[in-house]
């Protein structure tokens, strides 16, 4: 390319210290310099490159993606990275492979499940990869609902072992990623059954694969479930399926921290609390919220850029320097107030990510202090969280795909892949609706639990029901003119009124409801939506939080305030049916967080490239020949198009057989 | 698996007769009976399967869909198909191919803006696709902005001929569909310049490849443009690159039927108005509207069924586990997406009596309501398209994990039909046109013009603006002249509130750019009023069948309560009603999601898609989906061995701890 760089200019209008703004992204110096230097480790490695993915057909992605993971690890292991170090490296290389879910699922069940024998066994061997290991809990008939699977895991006693078996075909397990071609082990969760009783479901360390061919062992039928959306993508791993016909194992398989079966068969609990199990949940969830900011930043990043590149209309009256050109779409209102907020929202669940980290230690070292009392709370903010963040990330995606215009719609913009890759996060670990509700039965079950009439206290983000009374009774916002909207009090005292009175609401109708769990499912759809009220309050509150921490740099605060304000204003101004029909504001001071939230817009514009410069992507990251670093877009469109297999010759394969004999009009006679 | 029927059950419970809903769906019994007969013809014709296509390359995606153009056409000339039967021939191919642009944009165009000689010339050779056109509009610069194109088409007064140039790398061609591998032909825009004074931008017939050899002429530079979203889905097309070196063409190649260039070189307006033009735009936006229902239907119908047999949770009381289908969340995002598709049925319906108004008008020099229909069209290609795509995904997600696989034919379904939010107009481009237009009339209001069409209702302005909702009790809200009046009220209200804020404004322009986003909310407003009231006007008609009308009664309820929840800061903030009469209306729908409920599998059977055609697994019309997820699971390539190819280079030391000397 010509080296120049077309976004020069919309850098240097940047109000705040870009390289400070790129520490409070990461989350600290240290942070900061350790992912740089791996993301250009692997931007640098020719091994790694990613552009011809989407062009692949399924075995050959599959191959070289197994190479791509044989290579992270072969660096890994040469250049002793250390645990986080690794971890970045397989971030990097941005291709789903089986190393995710060993890493990412079945080490941690083994280490939130097993027993410390077990873990002594068994986590050298994955943590060396001798071994390969899935996850293996869904199956298909059964996912939202993990107590109704029905794969079996029978205790014999005479051999001191379990018999692994899928009764039914629904019974097979389907999709855990790795499975179908890799895996040399799998934590299967099955029903357990000691001398004819149904305990429920368990975890269980099961060998699929010989380690020495790679067949999968006798009674065990396995392969791939099929293509996913998109190409790329998912297609990279292997999701599978896998059948068990009487499959024997030991019975030190079982993963037996919190509880066990004896050598007489007897089912035993341990002295371990069951809820630890549920720490392991939370830890989950809150990577897949961080994963969620990191999706939707990357998609704003793109479309801000090209936005600023692209050019449409407006010649009329717009001239530099003598010539007349026309206007940056960005500069356009309705792409501002359709891409602006997605930016702010990137950072707003970058914050809230971040708390969640904090939130998990913090539960953690309470149940290690056989501390139960936040578990329940912390566990329905990381089920919501999760659920917000997934949903909102994957619309906001697609949405910056769109404002990409028709160019967004090519694979090398990128969009498509990450829209395709990152969209089943509404869906795995939870599904977003399942995991509301679970949300909406905690808040109902906090309710019930506040003593009528007298102010509570609460702890963590259910803190505000506390001051039930006054927002149900007393609260009126009070904002007259625009400029109240830019006070955090305000703000966060809108969103509680609305949440509370929405949650209130729902409890009101449920007691009209002789049977509460008819009354739930009738209403179940008012209480998602309490839920999600609750939930974007937790988002804008710890928005604010962070923003009354010490800031360092130049402007840096300025901006996150103003990020803030937007994200706050933007959700008013999408939910005011909400905000409206609680009465926690009228008509006159919605539209005055519209107004508002114009300002706020010609405010941000001029630092927008420089708060998505702050991401630190490398263009190889990011993968988008709109989103470029240099914004020298249009040759690298041209050039990309040329690589297309369809340009390998002049005229197209099967023009002899079915083009030309149409066009001379000789089909009738053709074989085709 | 022969024979049963899963979803018997479900059906045995509609409360109305299908196959006069099937008549009311595609129009007439005569639709049904064409589209019925030819949808067979295809769905057991083995050269037009579809299930492995997500698993070809792209080369041979390409080569199976150039195969499938050439029989098609075959097939249509073999069996002497009418122009209607080819078309729905080509409809059930559901294969995107250069086909849909040369009958779709190639034909119209010439028809729209060529003489009656030129007509005579070119439309022979394409009717017999002796010739292959594509539509070669956008640029790699320009897409929204037509007038800024920067291809050159200049008059030589020497040779008689134009000379067309690509002066820049962004003047190149880039989308037009076909252009890429397969057209010989292309209209191609660019703008005209006789002695040296620039005329704007017209269309050229322009050949772009030998017809001996298919290869690109002399200055002619051409390819394809690469990947699209998704697998299958639009790989199948070869939009294109197209750059041009002085290339020459006969001076009778520039469509000449509203303007001219004469052999001196003048450039001339001729007799026939510039606005007949804007009929073609018409026709073509009103076509995507009714894609758009025909989209949305198909995934509605694969997440109906398929919740129908998904099982899950609720059998601790004993006895089998809940239909998901029963779930009211499941019930209050899926059921407005089923009235949304017949919603968009029948708008699309009205649309094509409409462009059929507006053309005989035209055709009689009445050009009155010409800008009415053009907002229209342009609104509800907008609200339409953006709705069907996010509700496509919405019918993914609402299918859980399975959803999310090929087989479902949803992920496809999704790729294919997203990018209709960006062709033939960017869908905000749209709104915004909409809004000036609703501006202009908002201006015109004092002077006594009365409004006519769909903005017929804005002549009532006085009595809407201070028009109270007198909805007492959740039936209230099934009097369709009271939903009627809400969608008035708000749509009208946002308008003037718009106009107001407009007037503070000293430069017009500058005050539009500035609002954009309450002008483009206002323009939703308006388009989704549009929608309401054209459902209501259809059930005034006499519709014939058992419950058929109770039900279509039902679909319009639901859509249009289901739009004022979603949309209920709207129609508070303008107070059109208030928050209780907001909290009624939500109570309706939920006992009209109930009503609906035992009538759901029948009202998607009633769009009469076949298997071949539906393609999905999950929404198999005999809801044996199970056996045939893990049968279509045994297809995929990673299934051919059971070790996977790059087991012994890369697994293998890996496991063995090789890695280190080992050469990745
Ligand atoms: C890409 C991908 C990777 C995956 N990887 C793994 C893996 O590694 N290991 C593994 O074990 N699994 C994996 N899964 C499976 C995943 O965890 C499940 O798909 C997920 O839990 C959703 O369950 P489901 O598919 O059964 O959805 P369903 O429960 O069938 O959902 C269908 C619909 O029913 C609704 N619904 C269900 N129950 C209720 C209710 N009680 N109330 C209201 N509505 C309801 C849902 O909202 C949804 O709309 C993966 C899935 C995907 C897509
Ligand atoms: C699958 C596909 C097939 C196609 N087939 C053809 C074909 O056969 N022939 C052909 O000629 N073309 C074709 N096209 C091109 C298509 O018509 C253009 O992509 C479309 O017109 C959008 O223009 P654009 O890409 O320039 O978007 P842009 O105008 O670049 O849009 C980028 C962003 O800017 C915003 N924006 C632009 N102008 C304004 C404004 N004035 N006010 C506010 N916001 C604005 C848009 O809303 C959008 O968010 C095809 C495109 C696709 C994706």
């Amino acid at each position: 390319m010509d080296g120049s760089d077309h976004l020069a200019h919309e850098r240097s209008k940047a109000q705040f210290d870009v390289e400070k703004m790129k520490i409070v992204w990461a989350g600290s110096l240290y942070a900061f310099q350790v992912s740089n230097r791996i993301a250009r480790l692997v931007a640098g490695d020719p091994a790694f490159r990613k552009e011809n993915r989407a062009v692949l057909s399924r075995r050959e992605l599959f191959k070289n993606t197994l190479r791509k993971a044989a290579h992270a690890w072969k660096r890994i292991t040469e250049l002793g990275l250390s645990e986080e170090e690794a971890s970045w490296l397989r971030f990097y290389v941005d291709e789903l492979s089986y190393a995710y879910v060993h890493w990412g699922m079945f080490v941690p069940a083994i280490k939130g499940s097993g027993t410390e024998d077990q873990q002594n066994k068994w986590l050298p061997l994955a943590t060396n990869m001798q071994i390969i290991g899935t996850y293996a809990q869904t199956e298909l008939g059964h996912g939202s609902n993990v107590r109704g699977l029905e794969t079996t895991a029978s205790f014999d006693p005479k051999t001191d072992e379990f018999i692994i078996h899928s009764p039914t075909l629904t019974s097979s397990k389907w999709w855990p990623g790795g499975l179908g071609k890799i895996a040399t082990h799998a934590v299967v969760y099955a029903r357990l059954i000691t001398d004819g009783q149904d305990h429920g479901v368990h975890g269980f360390i099961v060998q699929l694969r010989s380690l020495d061919d790679h067949l999968p062992l006798p009674g065990i039928t396995v392969g791939d479930i099929g293509m996913k959306f998109g190409s790329g993508a998912f297609n990279s791993i292997d999701n599978g399926f896998v059948r068990f016909d009487h499959v024997h194992i030991p019975r030190n398989q079982m993963l037996m921290r919190v509880s066990q079966v004896t050598r007489e068969g007897k089912y035993v609990h341990s002295n371990v609390p069951r809820q630890l199990v549920y720490g392991a949940m939370v830890y989950v969830r809150q990577i897949i919220v961080v994963d969620a900011s990191i999706a939707l930043s990357r998609a704003v990043c793109i479309a801000a850029r090209y936005s600023a590149v692209r050019r449409q209309f407006g010649s009329e009256n717009h001239e530099i320097s003598g010539t007349r050109v026309e206007t940056q779409v960005i500069d356009y209102k309705t792409q501002q107030s359709r891409l602006f907020p997605l930016l702010a929202s990137a950072y707003a669940f970058r914050f809230i990510g971040e708390w969640l980290k904090w939130l998990y230690t913090d539960l953690t070292q309470k149940l290690e202090a056989n501390d139960f009392s936040t578990l329940p709370e912390a566990h329905a903010c990381t089920a919501g969280l999760k659920s917000l963040t997934t949903s909102a990330a994957a619309d906001g995606i697609e949405e910056c795909r769109k404002l990409c215009g028709g160019h967004g719609y090519l694979t090398s913009s990128g969009l498509p892949e990450l829209y395709a890759v990152f969209v089943p996060a509404c869906t795995y670990e939870g599904d977003n609706i399942v995991l509301l509700l679970q949300v909406a039965r905690f808040l109902m079950k906090t309710i019930s639990k506040l003593p009528s009439g007298r102010n509570y206290k609460l702890s963590g983000a259910t803190a505000y029901m506390g001051h039930m009374e006054h927002y149900l009774i007393k609260y009126s916002c009070n904002v007259q003119k625009a400029e109240d909207w830019l006070k955090p009090n305000t703000i966060l005292e809108a969103f509680e009124a609305r949440a509370i009175r929405m949650c209130f609401a729902c409890a009101q109708n449920l007691t009209k409801f002789a049977d509460q769990s008819e009354g739930f499912s009738e209403l179940s759809t008012d209480l998602v939506e309490a839920a999600i009220a609750h939930c974007q309050l937790i988002v804008v509150s710890k928005f604010i939080k962070k923003l009354r921490q010490n800031i360092e740099g130049n402007g840096v605060k300025q901006q996150l305030e103003t990020l803030c304000y937007i994200y706050a204003l933007h959700l008013i101004h999408k939910n005011s049916g909400d905000f409206l029909s609680t009465g926690c504001l009228n008509p006159k001071q919605a539209s005055l967080a519209n107004d508002q939230l114009r300002s706020l817009y010609a405010k941000v514009r001029p630092n927008v490239i420089a708060l998505v410069d702050a991401f630190n992507y490398s263009d190889h990251f990011l993968g988008s020949v709109l989103g470029c670093y240099d914004g020298n877009v249009y040759p690298r469109l041209y050039e990309e198009a040329c690589k297309d297999p369809l340009n390998d010759s002049v005229v197209a394969d099967g023009y002899g057989e079915y083009i030309q004999p149409l066009l001379n009009q000789q089909l009738l006679n053709a074989r085709l | 698996m022969e024979g049963v029927d899963h979803l018997a059950h479900e059906r045995s419970k509609a409360q109305f007769d299908v196959d006069q809903m099937k008549v009311v769906w595609v129009g007439s019994r005569h639709a049904l009976q064409v589209s019925d007969r030819i949808a067979r013809l295809v769905a057991s014709d083995p050269v037009l399967r579809k299930d492995d296509r997500t698993m070809m390359t792209r080369k041979e995606l390409f080569k199976n869909t150039l195969r499938k153009a050439a029989h098609g056409w075959k097939r249509i000339n073999e069996l002497r198909l009418s122009e209607e039967e080819a078309s729905w021939f080509r409809h059930y191919v559901d294969q995107p191919a250069y086909t849909d642009l040369h009958w779709g944009m190639f034909v119209p165009f010439i028809k729209g803006s060529g003489t009656e000689e030129q007509q005579k010339k070119w439309l022979p050779l394409a009717y017999k696709m002796q010739i292959i056109g594509c539509y070669a509009q956008t640029e790699l610069g320009h897409g929204s902005n037509v007038q800024g194109l920067e291809t050159t088409a200049t008059f030589d007064p020497k040779t008689d001929e134009f000379v067309l140039n690509s002066p820049t790398l962004t003047s190149s061609k880039w989308w037009p569909g076909g252009l890429g591998k397969a057209a010989t032909h292309a209209v191609a825009f660019a703008r005209l310049i006789t002695d040296g004074k620039d005329h704007g931008v017209n269309g050229f017939i322009v050949q772009l490849r030998n017809l001996d050899d298919h290869l690109p002429l002399p200055g002619i530079t051409v390819g394809d443009i690469g990947m699209k979203f998704g697998n299958g889905a639009y790989n199948s097309m070869d939009n294109g690159v197209l750059r041009f070196d002085n290339v020459r063409i006969p001076r009778d190649q520039m469509l000449m039927r509203v303007a001219q260039v004469t052999r001196e070189g003048k450039y001339v307006q001729s007799n026939v108005p510039r606005q007949l033009l804007y009929g073609t735009m018409v026709f073509v936006r009103q076509t995507i509207v009714a894609d758009a229902s025909t989209a949305l239907s198909r995934a509605v119908c694969i997440a109906t069924r398929y919740s129908a047999v998904r099982r899950q949770f609720g059998s601790e009381n004993g006895g089998v586990e809940t239909q998901v289908i029963d779930y009211k969340t499941q019930q209050s995002r899926l059921f407005p997406l089923l009235a949304s598709a017949y919603a968009f049925r029948f708008v699309g319906e009205w649309l094509k009596w409409l462009y059929t108004d507006v053309t005989q008008k035209l055709q009689a020099n009445d050009f009155s309501t010409l800008p009415e229909a053009h907002a229209c069209t342009a609104g509800l290609k907008s609200l339409t398209t953006s709705a069907t795509a996010d509700a496509i995904e919405e019918c993914r997600k609402l299918c859980g994990g399975h959803g999310y696989l090929s087989n479902s034919g949803l992920p496809e379904l999704f790729a294919v039909y997203v990018p209709a939010c960006t062709y033939e107009g960017d869908n905000i481009v749209l709104l915004l046109q909409v809004a000036r237009f609703l501006m202009k009339t908002v201006s015109q209001l004092p002077s006594g013009k009365k409004p006519v069409g769909t903005t017929s209702y804005m002549g009532r302005a006085e009595h809407l603006i201070q028009c109270r909702c007198n909805v007492q009790k959740v039936e209230d809200w099934l009097k369709p002249s009271v939903i009627l009046e809400a969608f008035e009220a708000r749509a009208i209200r946002m308008s003037i509130a718009c106009a107001q804020d407009l007037s503070k404004f000293s430069n017009q322009e500058e005050g539009f750019a500035e609002l954009s986003s309450n002008l483009a909310e206002a323009a939703v407003a308006h388009c989704q009023l549009i929608v309401v009231s054209k459902f209501i006007e259809k059930l005034q008609q006499d519709i014939p069948g058992k419950g058929v009308k109770e039900q279509l009664q039902n679909l319009c309820n639901i859509y249009a309560l289901y739009i004022i929840h979603k949309h209920l800061g709207d129609f508070l903030s303008t107070g059109s009603i208030t928050a209780k009469q907001a909290s009624l209306a939500n109570d309706q729908l939920r006992s009209l999601y109930s009503k609906l409920r035992p009538n759901a599998i029948a009202l998607v059977d009633a769009f009469n898609y076949t298997d071949h055609y539906l393609g999905s697994v999950l929404g198999r019309y005999d809801g044996d989906v199970y056996p045939n997820l893990y049968a279509e699971a045994w297809k995929d390539p990673l299934n051919e061995s059971v070790v996977p190819d790059g087991y012994r280079e890369y697994i293998q030391p890996l496991l063995k701890n090789q890695l280190r000397n080992a050469r990745l």
